[in-house]
């Protein structure tokens, strides 16, 4: 094929002039302005807001500010230098946007306001998109961070410490409502009603939180669908990790550690389907998963290690298969409330097997019941469980082990390993 | 009384049950501990040596003790010394060289293991029901003169701590279990030595299970310092009684 010259030419040159075109277009920020608060000058925030454009930087110098509520109504890049202190003054809500592409990143909220009537925040996000919360200090509010009708907002390392007070006194640390495709990674929540709390959420990433000594919950969440939760810790919160109403949810590589006390699970799973548990570790907690009126779930490769119980899988569940799960130093395994069992446990690793593989292919040869005589009697009465591991106990479990009478016939693993895939505990 | 005493210990020392209850001890530990990897998995098959086979040994060997030195005692009996202070001192002899049979055969494997708070409670517990079971081994075998009796009578005693007392307490349970039966559990468990070792433990080896609603009760009681002292002193109290009855009983014993 024979080219021709001058065609090639004038198309180079249309590239180029495209190319420049949109450049220019494109880079809208090379027009942008950098804004500096004038403090000095007696500049408040509001006022820089108010005369700064979209699409300007506003840098914050350090020092104290104490103003009424900051409304960002304009795509700002606000960034603040040395962490400068906004405080509420116990009285006020310190910042909301109202704008889209805003970014707020290096401020330093404190002493937001409480009121009964509006939840109050520090940082409060009105339906808006690309808006970005990075880096941020929040002590003392009764909210910290709150999106309401917002899409594709990125909540990244934030540092939150609540006031520890009664559930009714705090609020949630990062409340998200009726939001998508949200991102919040890797921020440390501790002292707050709910670390996370996720109410009609939907196709969002919760990924690296460590969310610690809340009041309540680490994390929250209900009615929110298609949701991925990764890689976070949930470490002695008062009742653990609540999830409800949900569907297509995923629970990957977390960790829920050390939630103790009378009505405490590691993960609450209440009308939960489709959804995936995979590769988390339950670490002492009193009851680490328990799970009621759920239907197609699967747990796969996951570590339940000294917990009181490890999983309390009540009758109303349904389709939910239970596999190559390691289970050690659990006081109890499996718990349930009934004879219906519509649970499948298969090729989970337990610590309490005491059969043989004489084919040598690592598969007990005799199935296991991870229900014994003992929890079922616990679960009828609690105080029974004064004569927990008594020889007498013992003695009965072992009998019911041989004829089993009260113990659910269906709740069987029948190809029990022998030996832990787990490496992750020692 | 000291001096009877270190004759006591000489003696069991040298009639090599002591010792060789001591290897015992040592193997079944070490196997224990060596099955698995896991120390806890350990610690759990030595709790029930400890409620079962160090009761049984203390009782049994404590009884055959005094009947096979019924002869020295009545010899000594000819000597100026209170029968109070012979009889306290064939039980600290006992006790104290059962005693060092199990803090070193189960204290020694416990050491390389599990050297943590559970390990020692366990090595407690086993020590304190040494005292209270061959303290009431000597009430059982002053009371009965015949040797055969006074062994079946020690047999059906640990039976009845050991077993039968929880299985009635289940019992108990099952017939009110429309009642509130938390704080009545932990006064009748006050009533066997066992069941007070093995709640100890228990708030050691299944704490996660305890801090639910269920074990809220024993929690508060027993895992506070109160519940501490009253574990400890009703434990001192099973050593302190069916010596101060034997006393009383030898005091008065025609012999």
């Amino acid at each position: 094929m024979i080219l021709d010259k001058t065609s090639i030419y004038s198309q180079g040159i249309r590239h180029i002039v495209l190319s420049l075109v949109l450049f220019f277009v494109s880079s809208q920020s090379l027009f942008s302005r950098v804004l500096r608060v004038e403090k000095n000058k007696g500049e408040t925030i509001s006022t820089a807001i108010a005369r700064a454009e979209s699409g300007d930087t506003l840098i914050i110098p350090s020092g104290n500010y104490a103003e009424p509520t900051i409304v960002v109504d304009k795509s700002l890049y606000i960034k603040g230098e040395n962490f400068p202190v906004l405080d509420g003054q116990d009285k006020n809500e310190i910042l909301e946007t109202k704008a889209n592409y805003v970014t707020i990143t290096g401020l330093k909220f404190i002493n937001a306001g409480r009121s009964d009537i509006n939840d109050m925040a520090a940082i409060k996000i009105f339906n808006g998109h690309h808006v970005e919360i990075r880096s941020n200090i929040i002590e003392h509010a009764y909210f910290s961070i709150y999106l309401q009708g917002c899409t594709n907002c990125f909540i990244y390392n934030n540092f939150i410490h609540g006031v520890k007070a009664s559930e009714m006194m705090s609020g949630n640390g990062i409340h998200c409502w009726h939001s998508d495709s949200l991102r919040i990674f890797q921020n440390n929540i501790s002292s707050q009603r709910d670390g996370i709390y996720f109410e009609f959420v939907t196709n969002s990433l919760i990924l690296g939180n460590f969310s610690h000594n809340n009041e309540r919950y680490g994390l929250h969440f209900m009615f929110s669908n298609s949701d991925t939760y990764t890689s976070n810790i949930f470490q002695e919160n008062g009742a653990g990790v609540a999830v409800m109403y949900t569907k297509n949810l995923t629970m990957l590589y977390n960790k829920f550690l050390l939630n103790w006390g009378d009505a405490a699970y590691g993960l609450l799973l209440k009308d939960i389907s489709d959804s995936k548990i995979e590769g988390n570790t339950f670490q002492e907690n009193t009851e680490a998963v328990h799970i009621e009126g759920s239907t197609r779930m699967e747990f796969r490769n996951n570590l339940f290690l000294s917990n009181g119980w490890a999983a309390q899988v009540q009758a109303s569940c349904m389709d939910i298969v239970v596999t190559h799960n390691c289970f050690v130093g659990n006081s109890f395994d499996i718990s349930t409330n009934g004879d219906l069992v519509l649970t499948k446990f298969d090729g989970n690793y337990w610590d309490k097997y005491e059969g043989y593989d004489l084919d040598r292919n690592g598969i007990g040869d005799v199935p296991y019941r991870p229900v014994g005589l003992y929890s079922v009697i616990i679960q009828k009465i609690p105080s029974a469980l004064m004569l927990f591991r008594s020889p007498m106990t013992n003695l009965l479990d072992k009998a019911e082990k041989v004829i089993p009478g009260m113990t659910p016939v269906d709740l069987i693993d029948n190809r029990p390993l022998m030996k832990s895939m787990s490496s992750r505990y020692d | 009384m000291g001096k009877i005493s270190k004759y006591v210990i000489l003696d069991l020392i040298r009639n090599r049950i002591v010792l060789s209850y001591l290897v015992v001890l040592l193997a079944i530990s070490f196997s224990l501990f060596n099955l698995d990897s896991n120390p806890v998995k350990g610690i759990l098959g030595l709790l029930n040596i400890s409620l079962l086979i160090v009761p049984l040994v203390s009782i049994i060997f404590g009884t055959i003790y005094y009947y096979n030195s019924a002869e020295f005692i009545e010899l000594l009996l000819t000597m100026p010394i209170k029968r109070k202070q012979i009889i306290i001192s064939v039980y600290a002899g006992l006790a104290v060289a059962l005693s060092v049979a199990v803090l070193l055969g189960m204290g020694i494997p416990i050491l390389i293991y599990s050297p943590n708070a559970t390990g020692l409670t366990l090595l407690i517990v086993s020590i304190a029901l040494t005292w209270v079971f061959v303290s009431i081994a000597m009430l059982a075998s002053v009371l009965t003169r015949d040797k055969a009796k006074g062994i079946g009578v020690v047999i059906l005693l640990w039976l009845y701590f050991g077993l039968i007392y929880d299985g009635l307490l289940l019992l108990i349970l099952f017939t009110f279990s429309d009642y509130p039966m938390e704080k009545s559990m932990v006064a009748l468990s006050a009533l066997n030595p066992i069941d007070l070792g093995r709640i100890y433990i228990l708030l050691q080896l299944d704490i996660s299970a305890i801090m639910g609603y269920t074990g809220a009760i024993y929690r508060d009681f027993l895992g506070s310092s109160i519940g501490m002292v009253f574990a400890f002193a009703m434990l001192f109290v099973w050593i302190i009684i069916p010596l101060l009855l034997c006393i009383r009983r030898f005091n008065r014993k025609d012999i």
